[in-house]
């Protein structure tokens, strides 16, 4: 009895491509809205995520995230590296400042200094140069989008310099940078130029980058370095965290995604559902019918839940299939660079679907098998 | 063509809608038996209890009292399950809307209660291309139902009523939506190839230009069996089991008895 299933879903085929756009509209909508949201509330743990050496960060207790430091003394390095089970502690700085490009154009830049020794913190995503050539005077790596903002219709190349703080940045290398959450230009420089292309200031230090000894745990060597130093010391998964739910409790960037979810779900459920019930309303003669003959009420709720799952799989593939065309088209685009179809996402709108066409079909199949065969001797 | 068997056979049985108050007598006694071989008609106006009688034989409602044999089993001692399978194995259907699957192409309508007995799409559809050969149909086969004619339609459903050889045809009003011509064709049809001596057929129908093809017509009123013609093709005996005026009354509504007015002419 499945093609007969298959044949009564398809023969009217303006209700049947209703049904499959439908879901995959919504399906199309909750994956481009939630995976923007999840690209840009990442953003602001671009810079945690892009320094892989390290597996703690250190910071002044009262720290909430990475966007907003107030910086530790030099000499809570050296009491970093005296907790026992640190491998090695290096300084790191975070902060901004205003660059200025030949042609006059200015940007606010997001500027790391890295250790001077080891470099740690330094990009490792290297598109043109290498980190190592931040040993060079003056030296600083930009990020792509920031190379593009400065020297426009350029392919990337080196050589070229920008101005900070009346002094002379020589662009190294470019660098493939995670956005960050405002889109300014990363620079990358060694910790003692990143004080001459700041101006100075009392204290630099914006984060201790540590790694723990073989043998001790993240966690452990955090709470060892808590103990110690007073300061506070989180694993770079943590501070990310930490990062996400600053966004989501101080802007009202949840808020407004969160609507257009909802609608989407809403929209996504309601259209769908309430058309494949119609959908079933306008078959039940045609039920009552097969039930007179003889179709068992399982054979007929098979043949409904076959018509939901193929709608919902249809529409379900067209959604995700748009969805994943829009972020290969964007995922180059400056602005909307690295925002990704994650496939926890794709898992997550698979078990809506899942759920709407289920909803659904249950409604249907509930109308279907209280229905009267008898029905079919009304004229 | 008729035999002795009892395809059948109704004691008593009544059937109650609703409670109470707003209860409905549907049926009230019926006493009736059906042969195999013969051709019953159920007749009469529009509320007589004619398709709650065809629903409750079919096993389609339950009767609220009396005894009722369908093909040798009691459909009230049936479970749910076991009376769908009763019904696919023995029963099929010809409705007044003939109620195809739109969707389906009428060789595939015919093979339906194959298709729910388990019989594999390639082989049921060979074998309602057969039957819709003997119907004179085999160049409609390929046909949606919206692209047949009413009479063509009602072939594909006598077909489809036939294909899994059911020993009960149980037909609501097959001729009421055709006209005269095609009408006739459909029970000269229906009556040479639905009627067997193994098989029953029962017609609930108003169009008494079909009454000369029953074997046997119960006219019905008010949930009643008002009279019973027996025996027709081999001279009518009309047995009448309500009072007189009910029956002349009902006579008189619907013109119920043109083929005896005919005889009496």
């Amino acid at each position: 009895m499945n093609f007969v299933a298959l044949k009564m879903l398809v023969a009217d085929r303006a209700k049947y491509f209703s049904l499959i756009f439908a879901i995959a509209f919504a399906s199309f909508l909750l994956a481009n809205q939630i995976s923007i949201f999840i690209g840009i509330m990442a953003r602001p743990a671009s810079q945690i995520r892009d320094v892989v050496d390290a597996d703690v960060w250190v910071m002044d207790p009262q720290t909430l995230y990475s966007d907003e430091v107030y910086a530790l003394r030099d000499y809570d390095l050296y009491r970093i590296r005296s907790v026992p089970g640190v491998e090695w502690a290096v300084p790191l700085y975070k902060g901004t400042g205003r660059a200025k490009g030949p042609d006059g154009r200015f940007r606010t830049v997001i500027l790391m200094g890295v250790d001077d020794a080891s470099l740690v913190g330094a990009p490792r995503k290297m598109l043109v140069g290498s980190i190592y050539d931040l040993n060079q005077p003056d030296a600083a790596i930009i990020d792509k989008a920031g190379f593009q903002y400065f020297f426009p219709d350029q392919p990337l190349h080196v050589g070229e310099t920008l101005q900070m703080n009346e002094k002379r940045v020589l662009i190294v290398g470019i660098s493939d940078a995670s956005a960050p959450f405002q889109s300014f230009p990363v620079l990358h420089t060694r910790y003692s130029q990143a004080l001459g292309f700041v101006g100075r200031e009392r204290n630099l230090l914006s984060f201790v980058l540590a790694k723990p000894l073989a043998g001790v745990s993240i966690q452990e060597l955090c709470q060892r370095i808590e103990t110690a130093t007073g300061l506070r010391a989180r694993s770079a998964a943590e501070f990310s965290w930490d990062a996400f739910r600053f966004y989501m409790q101080n802007t009202g960037i949840p808020v407004n995604f969160g609507i257009t979810v909802m609608i989407a779900l809403i929209v996504g459920t309601v259209v769908p559902g309430q058309t494949f019930y119609i959908f079933t309303m306008e078959s039940l003669k045609e039920f009552g019918a097969l039930k007179a003959i003889g179709v068992t009420n399982r054979r007929i709720v098979s043949m409904i839940l076959l018509q939901a799952m193929v709608v919902g799989s249809t529409g379900y593939a067209l959604g995700m299939g748009m969805a994943a065309a829009f972020f290969a088209t964007f995922l180059n685009y400056l602005p909307t660079r690295g925002i990704i179809l994650p496939w926890q996402v794709m898992a997550s709108i698979a078990v809506v679907v899942l759920f709407v066409v289920g909803l659904a079909s249950l409604m249907s199949i509930r109308r279907v098998l209280v229905l009267e065969p008898a029905v079919v001797f009304r004229s | 063509m008729a035999t002795d068997e009892i395809a059948v056979l109704s004691r008593d049985v009544t059937k109650i809608f609703g409670r109470g108050e707003t209860q409905v007598h549907a049926l009230r006694g019926i006493d009736l038996k059906i042969r195999l071989g013969e051709l019953t008609m159920l007749v009469g106006p529009s509320g007589s209890g004619k398709t709650t009688l065809l629903c409750v034989i079919t096993g389609l409602l339950d009767a609220t009292s009396g005894e009722l044999v369908v093909l040798g089993r009691r459909p009230a001692e049936l479970s749910q399950e076991e009376l769908i399978l009763f019904r696919r194995k023995n029963l099929g259907f010809v409705f007044q809307q003939y109620n195809l699957i739109p969707a389906l192409t009428a060789a595939e309508n015919v093979a339906v209660p194959l298709l729910a007995g388990g019989v594999k799409r390639q082989q049921a559809v060979a074998r309602g291309k057969e039957f819709l050969a003997t119907l004179g149909m085999s160049h409609r086969a390929h046909a949606l139902p919206s692209e047949l004619s009413g009479g063509e339609q009602q072939r594909v459903a006598l077909a489809r009523a036939l294909v899994h050889e059911p020993k009960l045809i149980v037909c609501d009003e097959p001729t009421s939506a055709l006209d005269a011509a095609t009408g006739q064709t459909v029970m000269e049809l229906l009556s040479v190839t639905a009627v067997r001596p193994d098989r029953a057929v029962i017609i609930v129908t108003h169009d008494a230009r079909i009454f000369d093809f029953a074997d046997q017509i119960a006219h019905m009123d008010d949930g009643r069996i008002v009279s019973l013609e027996e025996d027709r093709k081999n001279g009518t005996r009309t047995n009448v089991l309500a009072p007189a005026s009910a029956v002349l009354s009902l006579a008189a509504r619907r013109n119920v008895f043109p083929h005896e007015r005919r005889v009496g002419t």
